[in-house]
């Protein structure tokens, strides 16, 4: 595992590590990171109750048209089965799993974007920012199943995003929609001292890092 | 401020940023409970934290193995050159089991930090903390700190534990702690046993404020329903959950 300070000649005393990952998971598993089977959850405030009937889904901001789906609208949009890894900043990941939804490409079909980045933000206010690039090109997805189940409330239900290569805090739970605009801006948990785009493979946990 | 004299044996202001790693001592080890230690670190490039701020720490097997996990800071940013973390043994975790079964005094330990700014405490007034078993510790990094920066801070701890062996900081915990025992409280115990329930969070009195819940998932979730019902605002709320880590 190549990191920046591998050079350190530091060694704790006494550890041998008793809980490795299996080889065949090991290369799977980012720098810092280490399988955990359950899928703990990770909220900044109380879990807030979006019903389905009631959820919606817009794209706005800089864009030429701007779109709004209901419920019913997103479930007629071709669904995916995503088989997927995903990777907390907090340090657990879970390998092989699997979610259910819409491709952001699809979503993003007739919106004429005009700025690179975008602002995701959800039901209970929380926000998280992504480059464009990162939503696009099969790359992400607005899911509402998990393991062919629909999407438990803690978990984001009934709807997040979900951008796995990135930290899971990108994965915004009760997603409400993408703005889009023309200069990139920290979102909720990268004022809050999250790295700024949050790549698990170059372990961009914390700014600066 | 008291020890502002102390920073003149420290590392030059500019080569402290949060996120650099680096090698602690370990000065002292307190036995809080049968699963639950807690470890004062003295670290060379130290900077205050807020409270409820949280370290990484890192540790690598002579191979080059390595294995990190996140812990709070129980401490006040008050003591000056030093870190207290507080850590709940798990059976099945890497990192818990190497501090309680190998660390001794004197050890060096490799953290970097503080972290995130979000489940913090800045002198907001008045505070009630929720905690639930080791979810207790960034909370009682706030109280610790208000009671030596801010005394006069209106804040209590509403603390839940299920044994009374489990009772973390507990001859730290006064008038401004209300516990509860779900599962097995102490021989003589006549306050509240069971869940922290609507009439715990009155007998506090706090109804508007504040709120830091920190414990289990299942803990946050219903302790926070409670706040919402006892007239907390969701903004008002803030939250962390932790999940099997260790």
């Amino acid at each position: 595992m190549g990191s920046p300070d591998d050079e350190s000649r530091f060694v704790s005393r006494g550890f041998t590590g008793r809980r490795r990952t299996l080889e065949q998971e090991a290369e799977r598993l980012p720098p810092g990171q280490y399988a955990e089977r359950g899928f703990p959850v990770l909220t900044a405030g109380p879990t807030p109750a979006v019903e389905s009937d009631a959820w919606g889904f817009r794209i706005d901001g800089m864009v030429s048209n701007e779109r709004e789906l209901t419920w019913d609208e997103f479930s007629h949009l071709p669904f995916e089965d995503i088989p997927c890894d995903i990777h907390c900043v907090t340090k657990w990941s879970k390998l092989g799993t699997r979610f259910g939804g819409v491709s952001v490409d699809v979503l993003l079909d007739g919106v004429e974007p005009h700025g690179d980045y975008a602002m995701a933000y959800s039901y209970g206010g929380y926000t998280t920012n992504l480059p464009l690039a990162d939503l696009t090109g099969a790359k992400a997805w607005v899911v509402t199943e998990h393991e062919g189940e629909p999407l438990p409330r803690e978990h984001g239900g009934p709807a997040r995003l979900l951008v796995p290569h990135l930290y899971f805090w990108k994965s915004a739970k009760w997603v409400a929609g993408l703005r889009i605009m023309d200069h990139d801006e920290p979102g909720f948990w990268e004022q809050n001292g999250y790295h700024i785009r949050g790549d698990p493979w170059k372990e961009q946990r914390y700014w600066g890092d | 401020m008291e020890g502002t004299a102390v920073l003149g044996g420290l590392t030059p202001v500019e080569q402290r940023a949060p996120g650099r790693w680096q090698i602690g001592e370990v000065r002292a080890i307190v036995d809080e409970t049968p699963r639950v230690k807690s470890f004062r670190i003295a670290l060379p490039m130290w900077m205050p934290h807020l409270p409820g701020q949280h370290y990484d720490v890192r540790l690598t097997a002579p191979d080059g193995y390595r294995a990190q996990r996140s812990y709070s800071v129980a401490s006040s940013p008050l003591d000056e050159g030093e870190i207290e973390l507080t850590i709940d043994r798990l059976e099945d975790g890497e990192v818990s089991p190497y501090f309680h079964d190998v660390v001794v005094v004197g050890d060096q330990v490799e953290v970097r930090g503080p972290f995130t700014s979000y489940f913090v405490w800045r002198g907001e007034s008045p505070v009630l903390l929720v905690g639930g078993g080791s979810g207790v510790v960034p909370l009682m990094a706030m109280l610790r700190h208000k009671r030596r920066a801010m005394p006069d801070v209106r804040m209590s701890l509403v603390y839940s534990v299920r044994h009374a062996d489990d009772v973390i900081y507990r001859d730290e915990l006064g008038d401004d702690a209300f516990l509860t025992f779900t599962r097995e409280p102490p021989v003589g115990w006549s306050r509240h046993t069971g869940h922290i329930d609507a009439a715990l969070i009155a007998e506090v009195g706090i109804e508007r404020g504040s709120a830091f819940v920190c414990g289990s998932n299942g803990f946050v979730e219903s302790a926070s329903s409670l706040l919402l019902d006892a007239g907390f605002e969701p903004g008002e709320i803030r939250t962390e959950r932790f999940g099997p880590t260790g």
